[in-house]
């Protein structure tokens, strides 16, 4: 494959192909935990693990496994890398797991994972694979990131970091660094509608909206650009054929 | 009778009140992806509760008598899918042969119910929150009770959308989520009744 191709297979699924946000795929986590900004990116990171690594393992293995048993066997990889960030999950960062719940579990059944499994893993190279791993859990996290901070931003008024991540309030001498950013002590604008799950729901649906208009009006740009261009091309052949009626 | 009592309160409080879909987040896939289309949406409905409370009826056995005893229930997840993708597997097998009428129309989303979340989520649930046999069962029931609930009333809201005239960019999916959010809504009304 050609250098263009590894960047391509990097970048389209940060922005253009987004597995979360184009394709709808891996719709649940991104609903379920994104209440607040830390356990949404938490969940990005440990989705990215996952993915990178049986993204790496199967693209290794593709050529050993029968086509008959192509799908169990992914399955059980998928599961294994879920079951070893589980632990991982759980002993380093006890107050990650206990927000994320059975959804660090539900890795498994994750439609991006065995999705990039099946359609590209499989049949690409371990380089490639690995990049696919990590632009896709790049844009997915991006993805979940951004839901994340607005349902939080609006749902509860203001940012808290270190209430998933305890390490950040150790550093900060034990204290949760809090940024108020609709409440304050005299105002509250914030709505705990958008914490509710009815909430995540219409901030995914917004989101999408949003981006489906930003495709149409890219689309209809460039259909009117095309047509003012043919236009622009047929005047200057008619002034064309014209002079050159006059000369004759 | 008094565990009888709350094992229908039980069943009803995951039906309705923490609804699978609307507010446990399971299944949202296969809840937008099956569409408008109200009899596949039934059937996805009944395919995917044999499912569920196949899966946990055995995966509960399976980790309380075998994995907790052998020392390894961290085995937990690996051990619970490859019985829900071989229960998917012996129900698609079944109604080949036996139902193939039935077979023929839900054949791509037969599949599919191995990533279905719901179906790991309940079983996971039940590990994680250690409920006994009785109450993972009512689990098992009345989520699946409320899955079918939710994607047949979604499925009939679809097939009215379909003919309304909604803005260009909310057609589609986000039209369809926006329909989600006002019926969790709706259901966030329930959470009054006290179990």
């Amino acid at each position: 494959m050609s250098k263009s191709n590894h960047k391509e297979s990097f970048l389209a699924p940060i922005w253009r192909s987004n597995p979360l946000i184009v394709s709808m795929l891996g719709l649940c986590p991104a609903l379920a935990v994104t209440k607040t900004l830390e356990a949404a990116f938490g969940m990005g990171i440990l989705f990215t693990i996952v993915l990178v690594c049986s993204n790496v393992l199967i693209s290794a293995i593709r050529k050993i496994i029968p086509e008959e048993v192509k799908t169990p066997a992914y399955i059980v990889v998928i599961a294994t890398f879920v079951t070893l960030v589980k632990m991982f999950a759980e002993a380093f960062l006890p107050e990650l797991y206990s927000t994320l719940g059975v959804f660090v579990s539900l890795l498994v059944v994750n439609c991006i994972v065995l999705g990039r499994a099946e359609a590209f893993a499989s049949k690409n190279g371990v380089l490639d694979s690995l990049l696919d791993g990590i632009g896709n859990g790049i844009g997915y996290t991006l993805a979940i990131c951004m839901i994340g901070l607005i349902r939080e931003v609006l749902g509860s008024g203001m940012l808290t970091f270190g209430a998933t991540f305890t390490f950040l309030a150790d550093a900060n001498n034990g204290e949760k660094i809090r940024l108020f950013l609709l409440k304050g002590p005299r105002y509250d604008f914030s709505m705990s509608f958008f914490s509710s799950p009815a909430g995540g729901f219409l901030v995914l649906g917004i989101m999408t909206a949003i981006i489906a208009a930003v495709t149409n009006y890219k689309e209809n740009k460039k259909k009117v650009d095309a047509r003012i261009a043919a236009k622009k091309e047929k005047e200057t052949a008619a002034a064309a054929s014209a002079s050159k009626e006059v000369a004759q | 009778m008094n565990y009888l009592a709350a094992f229908v309160m039980a069943i009803i409080s995951y039906a309705l009140i923490d609804n699978v879909v609307l507010s446990r987040f399971y299944g949202i896939c296969s809840f937008i992806g099956v569409g408008n289309k109200v009899k596949s949406s039934l059937c996805m409905g009944a395919a995917v509760s044999f499912v569920i409370i196949m899966a946990a009826a055995i995966c509960y056995p399976l980790y309380n008598y075998l994995l907790v005893p052998a020392g390894v229930p961290f085995l937990d997840t690996i051990a619970a899918i490859l019985v829900i993708a071989c229960l998917v597997m012996i129900v698609g097998l079944v109604m080949k042969k036996f139902l193939p009428g039935l077979y023929q129309s839900l054949g791509i989303y037969l599949p599919l119910i191995t990533t279905n979340c719901a179906v790991l989520g309940v079983v996971s649930e039940n590990i994680a929150s250690k409920l006994d046999f009785g109450m993972a069962m009512a689990n098992a029931v009345g989520t699946s009770a409320g899955f079918t609930l939710v994607i047949f009333l979604y499925a009939c809201i679809r097939v009215r959308l379909e003919a309304a005239n909604t803005p260009k960019a909310f057609k589609g999916v986000p039209i369809a989520l926006v329909t989600a959010s006002l019926m969790a809504m709706a259901f966030m009304g329930l959470q009054g009744i006290g179990v």
